[in-house]
C-alpha cells in the first residue's frame, strides 16, 4: 500500500522574463490502485505538476511538499524518486543517441532493483511486455526514441511502466497523438499494471477520450494552477459535455 | 608538377575563397610554407608537427606494414610514375605534397572487379620511430566489386601519408581509417577518393590517441548516381589534438552525401577540429547532401572548433543541408534516463557511450566496431566518465 501526498503545492518556472508562477497551492493524494484523472485545458499547469513530483531542474517548487510513504520527495534526487517507485510516463520522450532500448531497459531495471535482473528471467518478462503492447520484436535494437513513431514512443513509455513496477505513475498526456487502436493498447498496458502491482495512477489529459479505456476513481478539474474542482467519473461525463469554459470564465 | 592546365598562382594574403580554387600540385614549392595565417593551418600546433613540415623525409619500410587481407584481394608496390598513382586526386596543401614527393614507392592494394566479401581486409601501418616518414597508399575497386578495408595505424610514428581510393563503376567500398597512435606521434593524412557511376563508399575516420592527428579526406563525385557516406568519431584526452576535414565534391549530377563526424572531449587543452566543406558545382544537379558534426565536452577547458561550408553554384539540388553543435550535457536526456533510476553518473556515461556508439554502429563491421567500443570504454574509464 502506496501513498503519494502532495500539499499546497507551489511551483515556479524559471523564464527569460524572470520565475513564472505556475502552480498555485495543489493537494492531491493517490493510494495504491487508485486512478487519479487530472484534467485541464491548455497551460493550466498539468505537465507541471508531473514534472515537479518527478523532480525535473527546471522547475522550482517554492512552497509546500510531496510525500511518498512518508519520504519527503522533494529531497530526492531526479533517479532517487525513481527508486522509491515513482514513475513519469512523459508526454514529449527524449532520443537517447546511440544507446539501445535493450541497453536502456536492462540498465533502468538494474537501477530500480539495486540488482542485474536474471538473464533468462528478464528476456521473457520482455518478451511478454514488448507482445502485450503489440511491438516488434527489433524494437529493442533500436536506439531510445530514435525516429520512434509518436505511437512507439507512448507504447515505450507504458512498456518500462510495466517492466519496472512503480507504485505510482504519472501518465502526461499519454494519449496525446495517439489514434483509437494505439490508445487501447496503451490503456490496456496500463489496466495490466494496475491489476498486476495494484498501482496507483495519475492520469493527465486534455481529453476525455482515454478515460473510456482507463476508468478513474477520481477526476480533478485544473485551472491556473490549482485544482478547481474535483469528484468521481461523472465530472469527467459533464466536461466531455461542457468542455473547460465554465472554468474559464470564471477564472477571468 | 601542375595538373589540368591549373599553374601556380599566388593568392597573396587573400584568402581563398572557394574550396574549386585551392592549388593542387604534387610539387611542394608550388605550396607556401606552412603558417598559421592560411586558413588550411591555422588550429594546428606547430609544435607538434615534429617534421611534417620539411620538404624531405625519409620514407616508411615495407616492414612497417603488416597486410592481412582477403583471399582475392591483392597488394603490390609500384614506383610513383606507375599510372596508378594520381588517380582518385592530388595534393591540396605542402605536406601532402611533401609526402608525394617522398614516398617512391606506393602500396597498392587492388579488389577485383565483380569480387564481393563482408570480410575486412586489414592494412597496418606502424612506422616505429620519432622522425618523419612518408607513406602512399592506393585502393582500387574493380567494377561491381564489394569489398571492406582497414586502414589502422598504430603505435609510434610521425607520418605524412596520402591514399588514394577509386572505386569502379557500381561498386562498392567500405574504408575505415584508424588513428589509434600512441603518445609522442604526429599524423597527417590527405584521403582522396574518386568514385565511378552509382559507386558507393562508406568512408569512417576513427581518432583516439596521438598527439597531433589530421585527415583530410576528400571524395569526388564524378561519376551521376554515386553515393558517399562519410562518417567519423573521435575521443580526445588531454594531449591530442584532433582535425578532420572531410570534403565532398559534387560534380556530376544525382549523386548523394552524407557527412557525419562526432567526437567526445574528456582532457583539459584537448583540441578537436572539424571543418566540413560541401561543394556543388554547377554540374551537380539533383545532388542530395547533409553534413553534420556533433562535439561533446566532458570537462572544462577543452575546446571543439567546428565549422561547416556549403558552396552551392546550381539551384537545381534535391536537398543541401548542415548541422553543427558543440555543447556539455543534454539536461533533457539526463533527467529521462535519472527518471528511470539510473544515477546521474550512470547516466551521463550512458549518455557519451551511446554519442559515441551512433556513428559506430554504422561501421558495420562487428570486430570493428567491438574493438573500438573497448578502446572508448577503457579511455573513459581512466578519468572516470
Amino acid at each position: 500500500m502506496a501513498t503519494l501526498e502532495i500539499k499546497n503545492l507551489h511551483v515556479s518556472v524559471n523564464t527569460e522574463q524572470g520565475p513564472k508562477q505556475i502552480l498555485r497551492g495543489v493537494d492531491l493524494t493517490i493510494r495504491s490502485g487508485e486512478t487519479h484523472a487530472v484534467m485541464g485545458p491548455n497551460g493550466s499547469g498539468k505537465s507541471t505538476l508531473a514534472y515537479s513530483v518527478a523532480g525535473h531542474p527546471k522547475y522550482e517548487v517554492t512552497d509546500g511538499e510531496i510525500y511518498l510513504d512518508g519520504q519527503n520527495v522533494l529531497e530526492m534526487e531526479v533517479d532517487e524518486r525513481a527508486r522509491a517507485g515513482l514513475f513519469l510516463a512523459m508526454q514529449y520522450p527524449v532520443e537517447v543517441p546511440g544507446v539501445s532500448v535493450s541497453n536502456f531497459l536492462r540498465t533502468a531495471k538494474t537501477a530500480i532493483s539495486g540488482e542485474a535482473p536474471q538473464l533468462r528471467q528478464w528476456v521473457g518478462d520482455l518478451k511478454t511486455a514488448m507482445n502485450n503492447l503489440r511491438m516488434d520484436p527489433d524494437f529493442t535494437e533500436r536506439n531510445v526514441n530514435e525516429g520512434f513513431s509518436g505511437g512507439e514512443k507512448k507504447r515505450h513509455e507504458i512498456l518500462q511502466l510495466e517492466l519496472l513496477k512503480p507504485k505510482i505513475a504519472i501518465l502526461d498526456e499519454t494519449d496525446s497523438g495517439l489514434d483509437v487502436d494505439a490508445l487501447k493498447i496503451v490503456s490496456e498496458g496500463v489496466n495490466r499494471a494496475k491489476a498486476n502491482t495494484d498501482l496507483g495512477v495519475l492520469l493527465i489529459t486534455h481529453y476525455t477520450r482515454i478515460l473510456r479505456y482507463i476508468k478513474p476513481d477520481f477526476v480533478h478539474v485544473f485551472v491556473a494552477g490549482k485544482v478547481a474542482e474535483q469528484g468521481g467519473p461523472e465530472l469527467a461525463e459533464r466536461l466531455e459535455a461542457e468542455g473547460y469554459d465554465r472554468y474559464l470564465k470564471a477564472s477571468v | 608538377m601542375s595538373q589540368h592546365g591549373i599553374k601556380e598562382h599566388s593568392h597573396g594574403n587573400v584568402p581563398i575563397q572557394t574550396r574549386s580554387e585551392r592549388p593542387r600540385s604534387t610539387s611542394v614549392a608550388d605550396f607556401e610554407p606552412i603558417s598559421k595565417l592560411q586558413e588550411i593551418w591555422r588550429y594546428l600546433p606547430i609544435d607538434k608537427l615534429r617534421g611534417l613540415d620539411a620538404d624531405v623525409m625519409a620514407e616508411v619500410a615495407d616492414s612497417d606494414f603488416e597486410l592481412k587481407l582477403v583471399s582475392g584481394v591483392t597488394h603490390r608496390y609500384v614506383e610513383s610514375t606507375d599510372s596508378v598513382v594520381g588517380s582518385a586526386g592530388l595534393p591540396e596543401d605542402r605536406v601532402s605534397a611533401a609526402a608525394w614527393t617522398n614516398a617512391s614507392k606506393t602500396l597498392v592494394i587492388e579488389i577485383p572487379a565483380d569480387f564481393s566479401s563482408s570480410e575486412a581486409s586489414f592494412v597496418k601501418l606502424s612506422p616505429a620511430g620519432v622522425s618523419a616518414k612518408a607513406a602512399h597508399l592506393v585502393v582500387k575497386v574493380g567494377n561491381f566489386a564489394n569489398a571492406t578495408v582497414v586502414l589502422d595505424h598504430v603505435g609510434l610514428g610521425v607520418l605524412a601519408e596520402n591514399v588514394e581510393i577509386v572505386l569502379g563503376d557500381g561498386s562498392q567500398l567500405n574504408f575505415v581509417s584508424i588513428q589509434q597512435w600512441d603518445q609522442g606521434a604526429s599524423h597527417i593524412s590527405s584521403q582522396f577518393a574518386r568514385l565511378g557511376r552509382d559507386s558507393k563508399l562508406k568512408h569512417v575516420v576513427v581518432s583516439l590517441g596521438g598527439d597531433l592527428v589530421r585527415v583530410t579526406p576528400t571524395a569526388f563525385l564524378a561519376n551521376q548516381g554515386a553515393e558517399v557516406e562519410m562518417f567519423g568519431v573521435y575521443l580526445a584526452d588531454t594531449g591530442n589534438y584532433f582535425e578532420h576535414r572531410p570534403f565532398v565534391d559534387h560534380i556530376a549530377k544525382n549523386c548523394v552525401s552524407n557527412v557525419a563526424y562526432k567526437g567526445a572531449l574528456q582532457g583539459a587543452g584537448a583540441h578537436t577540429v572539424w571543418v566540413g566543406d560541401v561543394l556543388i558545382r554547377e554540374s551537380a544537379e539533383g545532388t542530395d547532401t547533409y553534413e553534420l558534426n556533433r562535439n561533446l565536452l566532458l570537462v572544462d577547458g577543452a575546446r571543439a572548433d567546428s565549422v561547416p561550408n556549403l558552396e552551392i553554384e546550381t539551384g537545381k539540388i534535391e536537398g543541401a543541408g548542415h548541422a553543427s553543435a558543440s555543447g556539455r550535457f543534454d539536461d533533457e536526456q539526463l533527467f529521462y534516463l535519472m527518471a528511470r533510476g539510473v544515477s546521474e553518473s550512470d547516466a551521463r556515461k550512458l549518455v557519451v557511450r551511446g554519442f559515441l556508439n551512433e556513428v559506430i554502429q554504422k561501421i558495420g563491421i562487428e570486430e570493428i566496431e567491438q574493438r573500438l567500443i573497448s578502446a572508448i570504454e577503457l579511455e573513459l574509464e581512466r578519468v572516470g566518465a
